[in-house]
C-alpha cells in the first residue's frame, strides 16, 4: 500500500473527499468513525509501570489494556456521564467473590478473553502483571499499596481462569484499586519473549510496544506529536468501540486548541481551561462538558510549622478573610462546586467534599486575630506551582489583597512545576500554599489519609492530630456500610472544619469541548480520555 | 591551500569551545533547582520510591562519576535517554532538529527574498515610498512578539478565512511523513516523487515560516539598506558611474557585492536568534521542533535532554560560523590573501 494513501484507504473504499489535500471537517466526514482529539499533554511512554511515565500517558493504559474490574457509569443531571465509584463492574473478570473472612478475593476470568495476538488471557498473565507493578517500583507500587497489595506472594494464579488476591487485612479499597489505570493485565508470554537478563520485566519493549488485549491497539505513536488508536474488533471485555480509529494529537498552545475545536476540525478538545469552557458554553457548534473532579479540592494550606499558624485562631481568621465568591468567579470562572458558606460546624452527612461553614467576614477575621499574639498582623509568603498557574495566579492575587485588609502582608512566590513536589509536598517547608490534591479512590477517608495524616504526601501543612490518625487508621479498611463508618467520617470532617489545616476554596471541574454530534464522553477519576465509549450521534 | 588551512585552523579552534560547552551544560543542568527523581515519581510516591527512581536514573552517584559516565557515553555517540519523552535523546534530536531547521531555513529564505530587494530599493531611493513601506513592515515585524504574529495569522488565515490547513504540526492527519532521508519533509517528499505530500507539508509550513520570516526580516532589510547606502556613496561607485557603466552593473556588481559582506554576518546572527524565536512559533503551531523540546526538558529537569540540546546547538553554531567564514573568503578575496 502506498504510504500516502494509508489513512485514505483506511477510510473504507477511499472517500472522494479524502483526495483533497486539505480536507475540512475530517472528524465528521460521512460514514467515517474516526475521532480526532487534541490535548496539551505529551505521552512519554506506552507503559504505565515504567519509571518516569507521566500522567498524560495513563490514557494508553486506559484505552489499550484491560483491568480485572472497572466502575459503573452514571448519567448526571445535565446529561453528561461520569464514573460511579460505588459500582464495581466486570471488565476482564467475569465475576468475583470475597472470602468469608474478607482476606481474599477470587476472580473468574472471562472464558472468551484473548490478547491481540489471539492467545487466551490466563490467571498467570494477571499475576505476572501485578507482580510487575510492584517490582518496577515508583508510582505503580504505591498505588497498588493503597489497595493493600504490597507483596507478590499475595497474587495467586489458582488455575488458568481463576485468580486470587490474598489480603493481609480486609479493606474496602482492595477491589476498587484493581480498577485504577495501573492495575493493567499484560500479555506476559509476549512480554517475556522480549525480556532480557538486564530487563526482566520487558520495560524497553513495552515502553514502545503495548502487549495487551484491550479495546484499542496502538497503530502508531510519534512521541511529542500524536498517538493513533485503532479499535480491536475482537474485544470481549465490553462493547466493541464505535470509533474505528482515534487520533490524539498534542497541541501545546491553548489558543490553537481552541481555534481547532471552534472551526470543527477536531472532534474533542480534552481538558480545556475554565475560561474557554465558560466562553464556549454558548457556542452553537461546540458542546462543553464539565464534571466536578471527584474527591478533589483546591485548598489554601497554612503550614503548622510556621509560627503564627500554630494558633488555630489564626488559621480560622484566614478562613474568614478569604474572598470566596471572588475566587470562584475570577480564578475558577464560576465553574466548580463552592465549598464555603456551609450551615454548621458539625457535618450533617458524609458527602465529600462538602462546604465548610466559613464565609467572607473581615470583622470576624480581625476579631479572631486580635485575640492572638498576631493582632498587628505578620508577613507570610504564599506559594503556588506554575503547573496550576491558570487558577493559582489569580487566586493568590485575590487572597493577597484580602489578607492585607486584616493586616497579614502576603508576598507571592511562583514555583516551577519540577520543584514543587520536593519543596511543597516532600519537604513541606512552604508557610502558606495553594494545593489541589484529588484522590483516585473516591471515599472521604482516602482523602483524609493522604492529606491529613502526619508525614503523608499531601499533608503539606504538617498537620498532626492523634485523634485524626486513629480515626483514619480505623476507617480506611472499613466497608462503607459498617456501623462506625459514617460517624467516623463525620468526626473527621468536624475536626477538619475546626482545625483548618486545609482551607477549601472550591471543588474544581474537568472541562472538555467537543463537536455537537459527539456522544458518550465520560468523566473518569483518572482524568484521562477514555475513547472506548465515544461515538457519533446517528 | 590557504583556504584549507584556514578551515582546518577554525575547526581546531572550535574543539576547546565544544569541550567547554559540554562541561558547562553538565554543571548547569545539575545546578538547576528541582529534583527529576521526585518529579517523575508521580503524585503518590513515597520516599523509598523516589530513592528507587533516583538510583535507576544514576543520580545517586557523585558528580565527577556522573560526568565521566556522561563523557564515556558521548564518546560512543550515546546522548542518554530523555526521561520526559521516554526516547533516546539522539533519536529525539534527529526527528526534531530537522523540523526546526526546515522551518528556520524556509523562514530565512522568505525573509531574504523580501528583505534584500526591499533593502536595495530603499537604498536607491532613501525616504522614498519603498523605503517608508519597508521601514513600516520591518518595524512591525520585529516589534510584535512572534507568538502574537503567529496567533494573528492563524486567526485570519485559518480561523476566519479557512485558507490555511489545521495547525496540527508538520502534516495534516491525512498524510504520513515521507521516508526519512534528510528529515526535511519538503526535500524528502520531493526525493520520493510525492508531490501531494510536498504540497501538504508546504501548506503546514507556510504560516509558521511567514511568522518567523516577519520577525527576521528587520535586521536583514536594515543592514542591506545601510550597507548599500554606504557602498553607493563610496568612491569606487562614483568612479564606476563616471566610467559610464550601466546603472544595473553599478548597482548589482559593484555596490551589492561589497554590501553583501555585512549582510552575511547579520544573516548568521539572525539564524541563531531565529532558532531561539522558534520556541514560541512551535508552541502556537504544534510544531514538533527542538525549541519546545528544550523548554519542556528544562521545566522537567530532564538532564540528558538539556545537555543533548545544548551540545547540538553548540555544534550547529560552530558549523554555522565556519560556513560564514568560508562564505566570507568567497565574497571577499582580501581575506584569503591576507591569511
Amino acid at each position: 500500500m502506498d504510504r500516502r494513501t494509508f489513512f485514505k484507504a483506511a477510510a473504507a473504499g477511499g472517500l472522494a473527499a479524502a483526495n483533497l489535500p486539505f480536507l475540512r471537517n475530517i472528524a465528521h466526514a460521512q460514514g467515517r468513525q474516526q475521532a480526532v482529539i487534541v490535548t496539551g499533554g505529551s505521552i512519554n511512554s506506552l507503559d504505565i509501570h515504567r519509571t518516569g511515565t507521566n500522567r498524560p500517558s495513563y490514557q494508553v493504559a486506559v484505552n489499550v489494556y484491560d483491568r480485572l474490574v472497572s466502575f459503573g457509569v452514571d448519567q448526571r443531571e445535565d446529561g453528561s456521564y461520569t464514573f460511579d465509584y460505588s459500582k464495581v463492574v466486570p471488565e476482564l473478570a467475569e465475576s468475583w467473590e470475597s472470602a468469608e473472612d474478607g482476606k481474599s478475593i477470587t476472580f473468574r476470568l472471562r472464558p472468551d478473553a484473548t490478547f491481540w495476538d489471539g492467545t487466551k488471557v490466563t490467571a498467570e498473565d494477571v499475576r505476572w502483571s501485578f507482580e510487575r507493578a510492584l517490582a518496577l517500583g515508583g508510582f505503580p507500587k504505591s498505588q497498588m499499596g493503597a489497595g493493600g497489595f504490597v507483596d507478590p506472594a499475595q497474587f495467586v494464579a489458582v488455575d488458568e481462569a481463576t485468580f486470587r488476591v490474598d489480603l493481609k487485612e480486609p479493606s474496602k479499597l482492595s477491589l476498587p484499586d484493581l480498577g485504577v489505570p495501573v492495575a493493567i493485565v499484560i500479555n506476559s508470554k509476549l512480554a517475556l519473549e522480549n525480556a532480557t537478563d538486564a530487563d526482566p520485566w520487558a520495560s524497553d519493549y513495552l515502553h514502545r510496544t503495548p502487549a495487551g488485549g484491550g479495546a484499542f491497539k496502538v497503530e502508531r505513536w510519534d512521541p511529542g506529536q500524536q498517538i493513533v488508536y485503532a479499535r480491536n474488533e475482537n474485544w470481549t471485555c465490553g462493547p466493541v468501540p464505535a470509533m474505528e480509529r482515534v487520533i490524539v494529537r498534542e497541541v501545546p498552545s491553548l489558543a490553537t486548541r481552541r481555534a481547532l475545536i471552534e472551526r470543527g476540525d477536531v472532534t474533542l478538545s480534552f481538558d480545556i481551561p475554565n475560561k474557554d469552557a465558560k466562553d464556549l458554553k454558548n457556542s452553537a457548534s461546540v458542546k462543553v462538558v464539565g464534571s466536578p473532579i471527584a474527591n478533589c479540592i483546591h485548598t489554601l494550606c497554612p503550614n503548622l510549622t510556621f509560627e503564627p499558624f500554630k494558633d488555630k485562631r489564626v488559621r480560622q481568621a484566614l478562613a474568614w478573610a478569604l474572598p470566596y465568591q471572588q475566587l470562584f468567579d475570577q480564578a475558577a470562572y464560576g465553574l466548580g462546586v463552592p465549598l464555603w458558606g456551609g450551615d454548621s460546624t458539625t457535618p450533617q452527612d458524609i458527602s465529600w467534599p462538602q462546604p465548610f461553614p466559613y464565609k467572607t467576614d473581615l470583622d470576624k477575621a480581625r476579631a479572631l486575630l486580635a485575640e492572638t499574639d498576631y493582632a498587628k498582623g505578620f508577613d507570610v509568603p504564599l506559594s503556588f506551582s506554575l503547573d496550576f498557574a491558570d487558577w493559582g495566579e489569580p487566586a493568590a492575587a485575590l487572597i493577597q489583597d484580602s489578607l492585607r485588609q486584616i493586616g497579614i502582608n502576603v508576598t507571592l512566590e511562583k514555583i516551577p512545576g519540577a520543584n514543587w513536589r520536593t519543596i511543597a509536598l516532600v519537604e513541606k517547608r512552604l508557610p502558606l500554599l495553594l494545593e489541589n490534591f484529588g484522590g483516585w479512590l473516591d471515599t472521604p477517608d482516602y482523602y483524609f489519609y493522604f492529606a491529613y495524616l502526619k508525614g503523608n504526601l499531601f499533608n503539606a501543612s504538617n498537620y498532626d492530630n492523634p485523634e485524626m490518625q486513629k480515626l483514619v487508621d480505623a476507617t480506611l479498611p472499613m466497608p462503607v456500610d459498617a456501623p462506625d463508618y459514617a460517624p467516623n467520617v463525620r468526626r473527621m470532617i468536624a475536626i477538619a472544619i475546626d482545625d483548618l489545616s486545609r482551607i477549601p476554596l472550591w471543588q474544581p471541574t474537568l472541562n472538555s469541548a467537543m463537536a455537537e454530534n459527539l456522544d458518550g464522553y465520560e468523566f473518569w477519576f483518572h482524568r484521562q480520555i477514555d475513547a472506548r465509549p465515544l461515538k457519533f450521534k446517528a | 591551500m590557504s583556504r584549507i588551512s584556514l578551515v582546518a585552523g577554525r575547526i581546531a579552534l572550535s574543539l576547546p569551545t565544544i569541550f567547554g560547552v559540554i562541561v558547562i551544560s553538565f554543571l548547569l543542568t545539575r545546578a538547576l533547582p528541582g529534583d527529576p527523581a521526585a518529579y517523575f515519581a508521580g503524585p503518590t510516591a513515597t520516599p523509598e520510591s523516589i530513592a528507587e527512581i533516583r538510583h535507576s536514573l544514576g543520580l545517586d552517584r557523585s558528580l565527577p562519576v556522573q560526568f565521566l559516565a556522561y563523557l564515556q557515553d558521548l564518546a560512543t555517540g550515546d546522548l542518554g535517554r530523555s526521561i520526559s519523552t521516554g526516547q533516546s535523546v539522539l533519536s529525539d534530536l534527529l526527528t526534531r532538529l530537522p523540523a526546526s531547521l526546515e522551518l528556520t531555513f524556509l523562514a530565512l529564505l522568505i525573509s531574504l527574498l523580501v528583505a534584500i530587494p526591499a533593502g536595495i530599493l530603499a537604498a536607491t531611493r532613501p525616504d522614498g515610498i519603498v523605503d517608508q513601506a519597508t521601514r513600516f513592515l520591518v518595524t512591525a515585524g520585529v516589534s510584535l512578539p512572534t507568538f502574537f504574529t503567529g496567533l494573528l495569522l492563524l486567526f485570519i488565515f485559518y480561523f476566519k478565512l479557512g485558507w490555511a490547513p489545521s495547525p496540527l504540526g508538520r502534516l495534516d492527519i491525512l498524510y504520513l511523513p515521507p521516508p526519512q532521508l534528510t528529515g526535511f519533509y519538503l526535500v524528502d517528499s520531493l526525493l520520493a516523487g510525492d508531490f501531494e505530500t510536498f504540497r501538504a507539508a508546504l501548506a503546514q509550513l507556510a504560516l509558521p515560516a511567514i511568522t518567523l520570516a516577519l520577525f527576521t526580516m528587520a535586521p536583514i532589510a536594515r543592514m542591506t539598506r545601510a550597507a548599500m547606502i554606504a557602498a553607493l556613496g563610496s568612491e569606487y561607485i562614483r568612479t564606476a558611474r563616471a566610467a559610464g557603466l550601466s546603472r544595473r552593473k553599478v548597482l548589482f556588481v559593484y555596490a551589492l557585492r561589497n554590501a553583501l559582506l555585512p549582510v552575511v554576518t547579520t544573516l548568521g546572527m539572525v539564524f541563531s536568534f531565529a532558532l531561539g524565536a522558534n520556541v514560541l512559533v512551535e508552541k502556537v503551531f504544534a510544531w514538533p521542533g527542538i525549541g519546545s523540546y528544550a523548554v519542556d526538558a528544562l521545566i522537567s529537569s530532564d538532564y540528558a535532554a538539556v545537555q543533548g540540546f545544548v551540545l547540538t546547538m553548540a555544534l550547529l553554531f560552530v558549523t554555522l560560523n565556519l560556513l560564514i567564514d568560508i562564505l566570507y573568503t568567497l565574497l571577499d578575496p582580501r581575506i584569503a590573501h591576507e591569511s
